[in-house]
């Protein structure tokens, strides 16, 4: 019981879902079970706070090694929810009603919070990534067999090609000739190998997901409702 | 010298790396973009519309992407904006909505104020809806199922911009500013393909290798990171004239940071590599 009936309400899903595709009279079907997937997925929302929470005051209290992280994460995880529900720093759009006016509103707390804490922090991040793409450019892109001899000269190719020094560098190539100035080789490193590569993995990918859901839709495979003592 | 190579420190290469992004950012570099097919395929469908058509603009990124991907939403919705186009902005991230209402704050009320764009008539800001790829699928049919409100919660039935839209198959284009899942491809599959809606993308540098097996058929084009942007600034600059001053033109002001980063990476594995074959030589054959 505990897995028939899931199990049940995923195979119901997934065919109406599968059936809208071929059957247009099923549309509105399939557009109810999209809007309880909104509600599934808005609960989740609320399961991965409480989740969140419960690791890390876990962290917390058994004093693990960095637990002031923890700390952190959870203080600013309750300061953004306070200050996000509570609309703290709105001014109301209508005077009468105190809590009109959206909880993003520029001035508002969680507003100062977007812009000038999770988004610089975010954006220096990824920045960082630069300086360590160079470190692990310099140490590990060597030429150790012919795979990787190909990999660093379509690098090469592609580093140029997607500056003006590609274009510079080639630039008395003549037009009747552009597919081989580095831009035009980029281009077809893209459009040919990669598009073909793509393709390759993406039907490999595809079919594989298409035996899974058969297998989930079919009860073959329930693994992904845990085990019966779970 | 080859010792030092050998054992050449990571702080130095930082150092060069820092030099190379700030100084051509100080000293304002930056250098001619000429459009590849991509970009231009969805340029030449934008500037072919009739004005007054609907465009969807998905803001499906978060704030990681934002130096990466912000200047190319700004270039396609200034395009939009001076075809007069409708605009319909979404986003399938929930940290995508502060980037996209900056944007029609900068762009549509800002830049273009002198347009008179009115709010519900000539664009509309949808905000963020939580269902990934469900999203898509329902609004393939039903947009007003998965927003049946705006970004404030004001029913979409009140506005003259939605009174004749139903499905995505009312969108003369959707374009997604794609980071990763849900975005691109999620659109691709159950939108552009079932239904033959046009479908564009801007994506980040990361992504765009796997944009390119759907195109042309299934995608118009794509303006790959900030290459693509520059390259979409270059193209309004030569057809419209007041796109043509640079301190308007983030990304062609970038590409000159990422000029002098792709050949210093170069010169890196270079020396690298001249360090390991060297030191094989040193070894003698095995």
């Amino acid at each position: 019981m505990k897995t028939t009936i899931p199990w049940l309400l995923a195979c119901i899903t997934g065919c109406v879902m599968i059936g809208a595709t071929f059957v247009p009279a099923l549309a509105e079907w399939k557009n109810e079970a999209g809007s309880w997937f909104e509600l599934l997925a808005a609960l989740a929302f609320v399961l991965g706070g409480a989740n969140l929470c419960a690791q890390h005051l876990k962290k917390i209290s058994s004093r693990k090694a960095g637990w002031g992280y923890s700390a952190v994460t959870l203080v600013s995880f309750l300061v953004t929810l306070f200050v996000g529900l509570f609309k703290v720093g709105v001014i109301a759009d209508d005077p009468t009603h105190p809590w009109s006016g959206h909880h993003q509103a520029e001035g508002s707390a969680l507003w100062w919070l977007f812009e000038f804490a999770y988004q610089p922090l975010i954006g220096a991040m990824f920045a960082l990534l630069a300086f360590y793409v160079a470190s692990a450019a310099f140490r590990a892109f060597r030429a150790k067999n012919t795979e990787a001899t190909l990999l660093l000269a379509a690098a090469f190719i592609v580093l140029l090609g997607r500056t003006y020094a590609g274009t510079w560098l080639t630039s008395a190539v003549p037009d009747d000739y552009s597919a081989l100035t580095f831009p035009g080789l980029t281009a077809i490193i893209l459009g040919v190998f990669n598009t073909a590569g793509q393709r390759a993995i993406m039907i490999g990918i595809a079919l594989g997901v298409a035996a899974t859901s058969l297998k989930v839709l079919l009860g073959v495979d329930r693994s992904y409702l845990g085990s019966e003592g779970d | 010298m080859l010792a030092a190579l050998r054992n050449l420190d990571r702080q130095w290469i930082f150092l060069a790396m820092l030099l190379a992004v700030s100084a051509p950012i100080l000293a304002q570099q930056s250098f001619p973009e000429k459009p590849t097919k991509p970009v231009l395929d969805v340029f030449n469908y934008i500037e072919g519309l009739p004005p007054g058509s609907n465009i969807l603009l998905s803001f499906d990124y978060s704030p990681s992407s934002d130096g990466e991907l912000a200047p190319l939403a700004t270039a396609v919705v200034r395009h939009c904006c001076v075809k007069r186009h409708k605009m319909f902005f979404m986003t399938l991230y929930p940290d995508g909505l502060p980037m996209m209402e900056r944007t029609i704050r900068e762009v549509v009320e800002g830049e273009f104020a002198a347009y008179d764009f009115k709010y519900g008539e000539d664009y509309i800001n949808l905000g963020f809806n939580n269902a990934e790829e469900v999203v898509i699928t329902v609004m393939a049919t039903d947009i007003k199922k998965m927003f049946p409100a705006d970004f404030e919660k004001k029913p979409l039935d009140g506005f003259p911009i939605t009174e004749n839209i139903s499905s995505l198959k009312d969108m003369a284009l959707i374009f997604t500013i794609s980071t990763g899942y849900p975005g691109m491809k999620e659109w691709v599959q159950y939108a552009a393909s079932p239904l033959g809606v046009k479908l564009a993308a801007g994506s980040t540098a990361v992504q765009a290798p796997q944009a390119y097996p759907y195109i042309p058929n299934q995608m118009l084009g794509l303006l790959a990171a900030i290459k693509g942007a520059a390259e979409y600034e270059a193209a309004l600059a030569a057809r419209y004239e007041q796109f043509r001053d640079p301190a308007k033109n983030q990304a062609i002001k970038r590409m000159a940071p990422q000029f002098w980063a792709h050949l210093l990476i170069i010169g890196l594995i270079v020396l690298g590599n001249v360090s390991y074959f060297a030191d094989r030589a040193q070894r003698g054959p095995r």
